[in-house]
């Protein structure tokens, strides 16, 4: 396959050794297989950064070096796999045709994907009122809506789009919630994420439509790094959604997001995720490494965050989508449906940090396990000195299909404030014969069966999605859970 | 319409019913008394096909059609409805989700194409109309919370709304006081129907003055040691089980 001769050119300008160049196809360019300093440098460069943005990342390679030698991985999550070999992966991954204006530059095979993925890339077919933005690998490949947005002065680019045009913002937000140095992953991430989201809602403006990020892994022994930042400017209100697949493989496949929120003074931010990266198969080859840490601060007095997210996939799930409760009266929530079936494992929860007095924090967390899948609930509360008055309330369920799966809460509550009032509750039950035989009796098969009963002991999160994709979850559980019983 | 030839069946390795021989024709009802621990609650799970209730030696069959092989989906979807005698909670899942995938579920096994929302909300409102049920139950998770008496009700609704052709109803009246029992025996007696027929399965006599059997049979040990007709009943609530067990004997 001829390789494109401006991307061999780029290749060879920017660094002698890689000489071998890309492993350039007719859909993507792939950068080789590592981890450096160069590779750091040939992203930033590939994007056309300005100087801040490579010594951003530059300093979180250096800081994430120290970690990988000082203490490695982090370990204390309840999951266990193979080290990962972080010189075995393409950090960059690109479908060619770049610099689109618009749509109908887009890889017609890239669109097919979109479409068999269900998400209305095309303008003219998301009348519904979601305005996407495409991530594909690596490259962020589409945002509609744009110009509709754009009259509300509200901007929804591509992460590299932002940090080009609206550097200000991004040298302003970029880190100041999760900071270079946060954990293992998000500085791995700061080092190298290739795109994602931005979105800024001015002063009082309400988006009038949901929007959307679909996230899709295609190249095989590609890391995914997408980074997000959403901000919600004072009074405004935006809600957000995540979406992400990836296609089978035998090789696991590592996706380490970063995703931060910022709220400001009476703002809401509604972000919800349905994550259904491939799962591995049932004795658990392959399957994406979902390491992703999300945060989101509540600067402003009562502004208010709320993560809403139904995991389904991934082979390991570590996440704990978190809000820093700064301001006065603000509001942190954070509704989890996680499933993990055959050999998946999971182990998400979310961090409240309450600061600001009378702030409030509500966990809703519902986690199912199947076959011999682990899953664990992992949160902390902790209320500040300063928080006077502050109240959370957590709610843990576990869900168990069959006999060999495993459901654990872990909740660490620390306060630090004599008014405050934290509330824990947590349950563990199985889906019982009694229920499938009633279920069944009535003429429903034994897989609606589960996906009826799991659906009703998710229906407290699930309906905190926008209706449309809380069809789609609702759907998801069900497949998640095929052959689960019997 | 239903007939049971010989049917042994296990439970835990045990044996439960010890040959039962039972022939219901269309449109007829049939009522199965006996003592506690007699086999009563093992033969409705028996002729639904749950699981762990295992049939060693004889056949049941529906309109001349054996229901051993079949899932209980599949014998439900055949028109066999079970009123429990302890309905089953399912948390989160409105009573009218739940009562709507049944209800095409049996729909799509029949070929029919499926209800429609608002066709199903106004059936559904009006059968419960019937059965004096307020129309708040539709939206309330499948017998969370409910009394025993509203459990019962939600049955029998449950039935009037699937329309199956084979009713079993398991100890409908316990739990029930005098007024939800008549309410329940009129939602039954509604069903009535030359090719619909009733197995209602009872300890005490107080129900078969609601729901009229044509066939009384008492079953003691696994075995039906007595077959007679109305009278049957109320011979048994005057003289107690102990005689007739004995009798038979």
């Amino acid at each position: 396959m001829a390789a494109n001769a401006q991307t061999i050119e780029t290749v060879e300008n920017l660094a002698g050794e890689y000489k071998y160049g890309f492993v350039t196809d007719i859909e993507s360019e792939i950068l080789p297989k590592g981890l450096s300093e160069d590779t750091v440098r040939f992203i930033s460069a590939k994007k056309g950064e300005p100087q801040w943005m490579l010594d951003w990342r530059l300093k979180a390679y250096r800081a994430w070096l120290r970690m990988a030698e000082e203490k490695g991985e982090p370990a204390w999550a309840k999951v266990s796999y193979p080290k990962i070999d972080f010189q075995d992966i393409h950090y960059y991954s690109a479908p060619k045709k770049k610099n689109l204006k618009s749509l109908d530059e887009v890889d017609p095979e890239l669109l097919a994907t979109y479409e068999k993925l269900g998400i209305p890339l095309k303008e003219r077919e998301i009348l519904a009122g979601v305005a996407v933005d495409a991530v594909f690998d690596s490259v962020s490949v589409a945002t509609t809506f744009k110009e509709k947005l754009k009259d509300l002065g509200i901007i929804f680019c591509s992460m590299s789009e932002a940090v080009r045009e609206h550097p200000d913002l991004v040298q302003k937000y970029l880190g100041s919630v999760v900071p270079i140095t946060d954990n293992f992953y998000a500085t791995l991430n700061s080092a190298v994420f290739s795109d994602g989201s931005f979105v800024y809602v001015p002063p009082g403006v309400r988006c009038p439509m949901e929007l959307s990020t679909y996230f899709r892994i295609n190249e095989a022994k590609t890391g995914q790094f997408e980074r997000t930042l959403i901000i919600c400017d004072k009074g405004a209100y935006v809600s957000y959604l995540e979406g992400c697949t990836a296609p089978m493989r035998d090789e696991n496949q590592l996706h380490a997001a970063v995703v931060e929120l910022v709220c400001m003074e009476d703002a809401e931010i509604r972000y919800a995720t349905v994550q259904n990266w491939y799962p591995g198969d049932k004795e658990g080859r392959g399957g994406i490494y979902n390491f992703v840490t999300k945060r989101g601060a509540c600067r402003g007095a009562r502004s208010k965050i709320s993560w809403t997210q139904v995991e389904t996939g991934s082979a390991i799930t570590w996440k704990y989508p978190s809000v820093i409760l700064q301001g006065d009266d603000s509001v942190g929530e954070f509704y989890s449906v996680a499933v993990a079936n055959n050999a998946q494992q999971a182990d998400t929860g979310t961090k409240m940090i309450h600061l600001g007095r009378n702030t409030k924090s509500t966990i809703i967390s519902k986690g199912i396990s199947a076959g011999k899948a682990q899953n664990t609930y992992r949160g902390l509360v902790r209320v500040m000195p300063g928080a006077a008055g502050a109240r959370n309330y957590s709610q843990c369920d576990s869900l168990l299909i069959g006999d060999r799966c495993g459901g654990h809460t872990v909740p660490y509550i620390e306060v630090k404030n004599r008014s405050a009032k934290v509330e824990h509750e947590a349950t563990t039950s199985r889906i019982s014969d009694d229920q499938l035989f009633y279920c069944r009796q009535r003429g429903l098969s034994e897989e609606d069966a589960v996906s009826t009963i799991v659906n009703g002991f998710c229906k407290e999160v699930l309906q905190k999605l926008p209706m449309e994709f809380a069809v789609e979850a609702q759907k998801l559980l069900g497949v998640s859970l095929e052959g689960s019983v019997g | 319409m239903l007939e049971i030839k010989n049917l042994h069946a296990k439970v835990d390795g045990k044996e439960i019913l010890h040959g039962i021989d039972l022939v219901i024709k269309p449109g007829e009802i049939h009522a199965v008394m006996g003592p506690n621990g007699s086999g009563k609650s093992t033969l409705s799970y028996v002729l639904a096909g749950r699981d762990g209730y295992e049939v060693t030696e004889g056949d049941i069959l529906l309109n001349g059609q054996s229901l051993l092989s079949m899932e209980p989906e599949e014998r439900a979807r055949e028109g066999v409805f079970l009123a429990f005698q302890y309905p089953v909670e399912i948390p989160g899942v409105a009573n009218a989700t739940f009562l709507r995938s049944a209800v095409n579920a049996v729909r799509k096994h029949k070929g029919l194409a499926d209800m429609d929302a608002m066709t199903f909300l106004k059936t559904a409102k009006a059968k419960m109309k019937q059965l004096q049920m307020d129309e708040k139950f539709l939206q309330r998770a499948v017998n969370v919370g409910f009394s025993g008496g509203e459990k019962k009700r939600n049955e029998v609704f449950q039935m009037l709304m699937l329309e199956p052709s084979l009713m079993i109803l398991d100890e409908t009246d316990s739990g029930l006081d005098i007024d939800a029992l008549k309410v329940v025996a009129e939602g039954v007696n509604a069903l009535r129907s030359p090719e619909r027929s009733a197995l209602v399965i009872t300890h005490y006599q107080r129900l078969l003055d609601y729901i009229v059997p044509d066939v009384v049979h008492v079953l003691a040990r696994g075995r039906i040691i007595k077959t007679g007709g109305k009278d049957l009943a109320l011979e048994l609530e005057a003289k107690g089980y102990a005689d007739i067990v004995a009798d038979a004997a």
